[in-house]
């Protein structure tokens, strides 16, 4: 009954399209991801944090030297990520010391 | 670290990968509420934010672009998911401020006349409200077993509303599809930081474009859109992923051939059977995009690993949903699924919509596996078993919960 209320509330107010500026603020992202066992972070910081957060390496499940290296080439391939080949070694080597 | 919710899983916890996405949210450190366990069997911790605008508390997968999920005890509260708890899925950066009065939606390609419409155009057209699922695609990606690279959803990529706007086929009537058109291109104002980087656009067949569930909303639960979830139109596509449901739409492009754009030709495809299944590591085979969601039924009331106290009847509810068809039936079993309960359902906003559920099982004192499936109104039975593919996408299996009473 309640929602039955709820929904008829809703109906009554359904109304024209917005008209009103909206505009928001973001928060800030999570920052830069820390070196770990030793391994640099300066790479994958450097590479991988302009389209995306670091939350989004962070949060994945432990992947494969190779599985990782299969996201850096779909970075680059598709996204056109301009990855520095010459730092891909060093991304990779952080990605996995873990 | 935040203190960490303890359901059973110590080992993951204790990972340094788990440390530092925890210690990560420090910058956001004053709107950082709690922590909670996504149920993964790897890296499951996630903390909660507040410092989102039109959000209240969601679980922050990924602070930029967005990638917010709504906590599963949202959906035990209410038949729609408040606006301020939807998740939020963008891929690229998209404007934070929009005047909806200079808004436009243009209406191009294989048309009799190409239009520009401002909002006010679209509300002389016939209004309609409808209550649907918004569900990503890859919904319960973290759950698989093996694992995948993408985004770690739980199972709270998704959420039901009631939607307000006009119908896309009224709108290809104002503009006139030319004979021999063969889909609808649709596209928004998020645009990606490197120009090489494919616009996210995604189309659908015009058959499917010209039906009458199909709409261009501006309105979710009665009120404006969040500027999260699309400000100030996005598309709605019932029954479909929310892949497919464009927001801050400006454009749509009928074609007069199949759409090779990436998102379409190559992102967001599954393998070519009903489940999308694969057993892991064989060969893809013949992919197609992702379309219709699959029946799913969620229990909200009772998180994974939860100790119970003792009861006659333990009570089991949750959400359910049917894909492109009604929901039929929701049933409860504590046996593994030899043996099945029905629930009750409740109320019925259409056969898109969230259809919640609820049931009580008798359990003795000890461990127990509590499982809910649904049964669409076509006769598709949700499968015990989860279907796997290489991108997590089409979850489809019973999602069981561990409970322990005594």
């Amino acid at each position: 009954m309640r929602a039955l209320l709820a929904l008829a509330a809703l109906a009554l107010v359904a109304a024209a399209p917005p008209a009103r500026r909206l505009a928001v603020e973001l928060p800030d992202a999570e920052g830069l991801l820390p070196e770990r066992y030793g391994v640099s972070s300066d790479a994958v910081n450097n590479n991988c944090l302009a389209c995306h957060s670091a939350a989004m390496i962070t949060a994945q499940p432990r992947l494969t030297r190779m599985q990782w290296g299969e996201t850096i080439a779909k970075m680059r391939t598709v996204y056109g990520a301009p990855i520095d080949p010459a730092d891909e070694k060093a991304i990779l080597d952080w990605l996995v010391a873990d | 670290m935040a203190p960490v919710a303890t359901r059973g899983y110590t080992f993951p916890m204790l990972t340094r990968r788990t440390l530092i996405a925890s210690a990560l949210a420090a910058p956001a450190a004053a709107q950082v509420e709690r922590s909670v366990d996504l149920g993964f069997a790897d890296n499951p911790i996630r903390p909660t934010t507040r410092a989102f605008p039109q959000k209240a508390e969601m679980i922050l997968q990924r602070s930029s672009p967005p990638l917010l999920e709504t906590p599963i005890s949202v959906f035990d509260a209410a038949d729609f998911t408040p606006n301020d708890r939807f998740f939020v899925r963008w891929h690229y950066p998209f404007p934070t401020e929009i005047d909806p009065a200079k808004h436009r939606l243009r209406i191009t390609g294989h048309v009799a006349k190409p239009l520009s419409l401002s909002l006010a155009d679209l509300a002389r057209l016939p209004r309609v409200t409808l209550a649907a699922v918004n569900q990503c695609a890859g919904n319960g990606r973290g759950l698989f077993n093996p694992r995948m690279a993408g985004a770690q959803w739980g199972n709270g990529a998704m959420g039901n509303a009631l939607w307000e706007g006009v119908r896309l086929k009224d709108l290809l009537a104002l503009t006139g599809v030319k004979a021999g058109a063969v889909a609808v291109r649709c596209g928004g104002l998020d645009a990606p930081l490197v120009d090489a980087a494919p616009d996210f656009e995604k189309s659908l067949p015009i058959d499917h474009a010209l039906t009458d569930d199909v709409l261009i909303a501006w309105g979710m639960n009665g009120t404006a859109l969040p500027l999260l979830n699309g400000f100030p139109l996005r598309l709605v596509v019932p029954g479909w992923y929310s892949t497919y449901w464009v927001k801050m739409l400006d454009h749509i492009n009928v074609l007069d051939k199949a759409d090779e754009g990436y998102w379409m030709a190559r992102a967001y495809l599954q393998p070519a059977n009903a489940l999308a299944d694969i057993t892991p590591g064989a060969p893809a085979g013949p992919r197609v995009p992702v379309s219709i969601m699959r029946p799913r039924a969620i229990v909200t009331n009772i998180a994974d690993g939860a100790k119970l106290p003792p009861r006659g009847f333990t009570p089991v509810q949750g959400v359910a949903f049917g894909g492109d068809h009604g929901v039929k039936t929701v049933e409860l079993s504590a046996d593994g699924g030899r043996s099945w309960v029905p629930a009750q359902l409740g109320p019925d906003h259409g056969r898109y919509s969230f259809r919640r559920f609820r049931g009580a099982l008798v359990l003795a004192p000890g461990k127990h596996l509590i499982m809910a499936r649904a049964t669409n109104a076509a006769g598709v039975t949700q499968p015990l078993t989860q279907n796997w593919n290489p991108s997590g996408y089409n979850r489809a299996g019973v999602d069981p919960v561990r409970v322990e009473i005594g």
